[in-house]
């Protein structure tokens, strides 16, 4: 016989999963259409966000249902996390949309010729991204752990960026409207890798049952 | 309402139910479709009717000299209630499990599973030891007193003779299963394989259940009903009644500010 929470737990993890691959190729496709200048893509990216939305308020709702079964102990805390996960996906794939609309405008405009490390930064910020949602699957809080620490080289390089980009918008002032558009999707990218971040302390908790938010100086 | 009467989907239909007991009214019109194959649980404070509406789906109220009732209540449209209905036949279609466990102390394991078939004159060894198998597996319990067979059934742990109760409740094959708080006497483990069972069993019974636990209500029913002082207040899908009730009565019963 099946566990009472089993089918429902299980369902709504393959919701979740389904969601962070909505997002992930979001991600993905933003900075795509950022680095390649390609207009079609944006558009694109900014119009599947709909899709992760919906993931999102259907999660909530599943959430509500098995809570009112009064879940206890991992059950309980899969239930909470997963409603974290979603609103931390959610915010990536805006994030993404984010991207899209800037890459939307600096494709119609001339390239900024300043050699920027942007796609190592959403590399890095992917792959945390993926690694998170990994050591969900995985239930590896050890994995989840080792993710943490990884966001302060994405900011290091957004703050490298930053300031590579003022530099050039003081020498060249007729590029600074684009390279403010650099400038929030770079700060974009930022985010994905703090909400990485963030499922991964929500990993840890799930886990562990214990919250390290807001505990490590990171 | 005739629709629902012959709707295969429904196992009862009931229409305007009232029980007395003597002058007293302590069921008042309720009309509701049972369906079949799924779990509806009743809600509601103790002496708002629930036992007494469970009791009636059987007629097992009527061991009550003083009750009387009116309406109708048709199990896959018969009339359970006609004239030439016998309340033993009722009782074998529609079987019940109570809140606390009632095995026959002196009988075994086997002879509790099988006494409503030998009261019901079958005497075949075959058939018997076949019936107890297959009742005892859907109940969970097969595996923990295959062994056991001949001992006594009070030698069993309470969360298992409640499961044997339920094995006895099935040997006689009923088309709807009732029960009256059937865990609420049980640990967290044995309420738990309790719970499984009803899931598992709903495959093939039509079960009703009386809980005074809200969230086993969410965790095993499909439909739950909610009475008040003998009257059905609410009745939908399980979900919608613990979520968003339309009712304010039920969402103060359900949120724990009465009863």
């Amino acid at each position: 016989m099946e566990n009472i929470f089993e089918t429902g737990l299980d369902a709504l993890t393959q919701k979740l999963l389904l969601m962070a691959s909505h997002a992930e190729t979001a991600v993905n496709e933003s900075v795509q259409s950022l680095m390649q200048r390609n207009h079609d893509l944006a558009l694109r990216v900014k119009a599947d966000d709909d899709v992760i939305d919906k993931f999102e308020v259907e999660i909530d709702e599943m959430a509500i249902q098995l809570l009112t079964k009064a879940p206890l102990a991992t059950n309980l805390r899969l239930v909470t996390v997963a409603m974290k996960i979603s609103q931390n996906l959610e915010r990536i794939g805006d994030e993404a949309t984010k991207i899209a609309k800037r890459a939307r405008d600096l494709a119609q405009e001339p390239a900024v010729k300043v050699n920027l490390d942007l796609p190592r930064m959403a590399v890095l910020a992917l792959a945390m991204v993926k690694d998170a949602l990994n050591s969900f699957v995985q239930r590896d809080s050890a994995a989840a752990r080792d993710i943490i620490p990884r966001d302060k080289e994405v900011d290091a390089l957004n703050k490298h960026i930053h300031q590579q980009l003022a530099q050039h918008m003081m020498e060249n002032p007729d590029t600074i409207a684009r390279c403010l558009h650099w400038i929030v999707a770079a700060k974009s990218i930022e985010r994905i890798a703090d909400h990485a971040k963030n499922i991964a302390e929500e990993v840890v908790f799930l886990c562990e049952a214990q919250d390290i938010r807001h505990t490590l100086k990171n | 309402m005739s629709t629902a009467a012959n709707n295969p989907n429904t196992a009862l239909t009931i229409r305007n139910l009232a029980v007395y007991f003597g002058a007293n009214k302590v069921l008042k019109d309720v009309s509701i479709d049972i369906a079949a194959r799924a779990v509806t649980a009743i809600i509601g404070p103790s002496g708002c009717g629930k036992s007494t509406f469970l009791r009636a789906l059987n007629r097992m109220h009527e061991l009550n000299p003083e009750a009387r009732m009116e309406g109708e209540i048709k199990l896959f449209g018969d009339d359970i209630y006609s004239r030439n209905v016998e309340p033993v036949v009722v009782r074998r279609r529609v079987g019940m499990v109570f809140q606390k466990s009632n095995p026959f102390p002196t009988m075994s394991i086997s002879e509790n599973v099988t006494v409503g078939l030998r009261l019901n004159g079958i005497r075949d060894k075959k058939i018997l030891n076949e019936r107890t198998e297959q009742s005892l597996r859907m109940a969970a319990l097969w595996d923990e007193v295959k062994d056991r067979l001949h001992a006594h059934a009070i030698s069993l742990s309470g969360g298992q003779q409640q499961r044997l109760c339920i094995a006895r409740a099935l040997a006689v094959q009923p088309e709807v299963l009732l029960m009256d708080e059937p865990a609420s006497a049980l640990d967290p483990l044995a309420t738990s394989k309790i719970e499984e069972l009803i899931l598992e069993l709903k495959k093939e019974y039509t079960i009703v259940i009386v809980t005074h636990n809200m969230q086993q209500a969410a965790r095993v029913s499909d439909f739950t009903a909610f009475f008040y002082i003998g009257e059905l207040v609410e009745f939908d899908v399980t979900t919608k009644i613990f979520t968003s009730p339309s009712k304010k009565q039920t969402e103060d019963y359900v949120t724990g500010r009465f009863g």
